[in-house]
């Protein structure tokens, strides 16, 4: 006589234990398809990051913060953001004392400097993937007296994703790239570039 | 001077040969200390950083100018002290995450650690999906289990009747009774 509401009771035990598998499941399908998302935004991001470019002529000049070596300063800073320097034409330079081509201009860098100091223009070197000692070398063979500092964790040079160095951008007073040199810049362009900018 | 210093001769007679080969000890130990880092002490440090120009060649067999001042680099923090942590921080600080051969157990970088076990329990997943969805077509195909047979023909069974009930209860009775 029990048999049979044994035997009724069992389908609607199984249907329970079925409806907590099936949650379980539905909760385990959420979380895949979360991971799922979330891997995929991963991997848009780092596909958006490999295929960006550098900064072009008309694009703001990504920020950064830069420490500049002993023995340099800007305004009496020790160190200072691009954007502190706001208002005045900012020549970028990439550099390196491992780099040949970065010797032939480094001279001509130097010189500019000294010469557009006075009219609101800014040089700017960052020591790309280079050891203190041989910047400091590198620096005190060419008389570099412009503002100097190393690109800490490479971040600077990630930002303007740089191709190599030498690399140069000149920034407007209003902190947009203006124009980009890769290679050694030649004495021409350097200063048209700043003539034009400076006249804006 | 000589009577401040006549207390102590005796003591001085007696132990200025110690004190002589204390101070040479003193002074030869941070000479011997300073001894040349030998370059396997270098690469031994090297092999475990990449160099961001050199992509995928480990620094202790790159030949490029950048690399061998890097060794350089190496070489003089180990000469002066610094332990293979310390040195691995500064290029860290200095050059970025990236140079690490190894990325690190922490920060963003965990990332790189964990997202190939949660790629691996997302397959196992599926896989086991799959696997349950096979399983479930077999079954489909060769009929429904015994005991789902069993469940389903009892949950179609209707109650019986009261009257049916009824006497049932009442052979019961009379068997039990004899």
């Amino acid at each position: 006589m029990n048999e049979p509401i044994s035997t009724t009771m069992a389908p609607v035990e199984q249907t329970a234990e079925s409806k907590t598998e099936r949650s379980g499941i539905r909760w385990g399908t959420v979380l895949v398809w979360v991971a799922i998302v979330a891997l995929l935004g991963m991997l848009g991001w780092g596909l958006l990051n490999s295929t960006a470019t550098q900064p072009e002529a008309g694009d703001a000049a990504p920020n950064f913060e830069m420490q500049f070596f002993d023995g340099y300063e800007w305004n009496d800073l020790s160190s200072a953001s691009l954007e502190d320097m706001r208002g005045n034409v900012v020549v970028l330079n990439f550099w390196a004392s491992w780099c040949v081509e970065c010797r032939v201009e480094a001279e001509l860098l130097e010189s500019t400097w000294r010469q557009y100091r006075d009219q609101g223009v800014i040089f700017l070197g960052i020591a790309y993937v280079d050891s203190d000692p041989k910047s400091k070398a590198y620096m005190q063979e060419f008389d570099i007296t412009y503002p100097n500092a190393p690109d800490l964790g490479t971040a600077i040079s990630k930002d303007f994703r740089i191709t190599g160095v030498p690399e140069t951008f000149f920034i407007d007073k209003n902190g947009q790239v203006a124009h980009t040199i890769i290679g050694p810049v030649s004495a021409n362009v350097l200063h048209n570039q700043i003539t034009q900018l400076i006249s804006e | 001077m000589k009577d401040a210093i006549r207390p102590y001769r005796g003591f001085l007679n007696r132990y200025t040969p110690f004190l002589l080969l204390l101070a040479l000890l003193l002074v030869a130990l941070p000479v011997a200390a300073q001894e040349p880092v030998s370059d396997d002490e270098v690469n031994d440090i090297a092999r475990n950083l990449y160099c961001p120009i050199c992509e995928n060649t480990p620094l202790d067999v790159c030949p490029t100018q950048a690399c061998q001042d890097w060794r350089e680099e190496i070489r003089v923090q180990l000469s002066e002290g610094r332990s293979r942590q310390e040195i691995e921080q500064y290029f860290v600080a200095r050059y970025g995450a990236q140079v690490l051969a190894q990325p690190r157990f922490s920060g963003i970088d965990i990332l790189v650690w964990l997202l190939p076990i949660v790629a691996v329990i997302i397959g196992g997943f599926f896989f086991w999906r799959f696997l349950r969805s096979m399983q479930d077509s077999e079954q489909d195909r060769s009929g429904p289990a015994p005991s789902t047979l069993v469940s389903q023909s009892a949950a179609h069974t209707p109650p019986p009747p009261p009257d049916e009930d009824d006497y049932i209860s009442r052979v019961e009775k009379e068997v039990r009774e004899g």
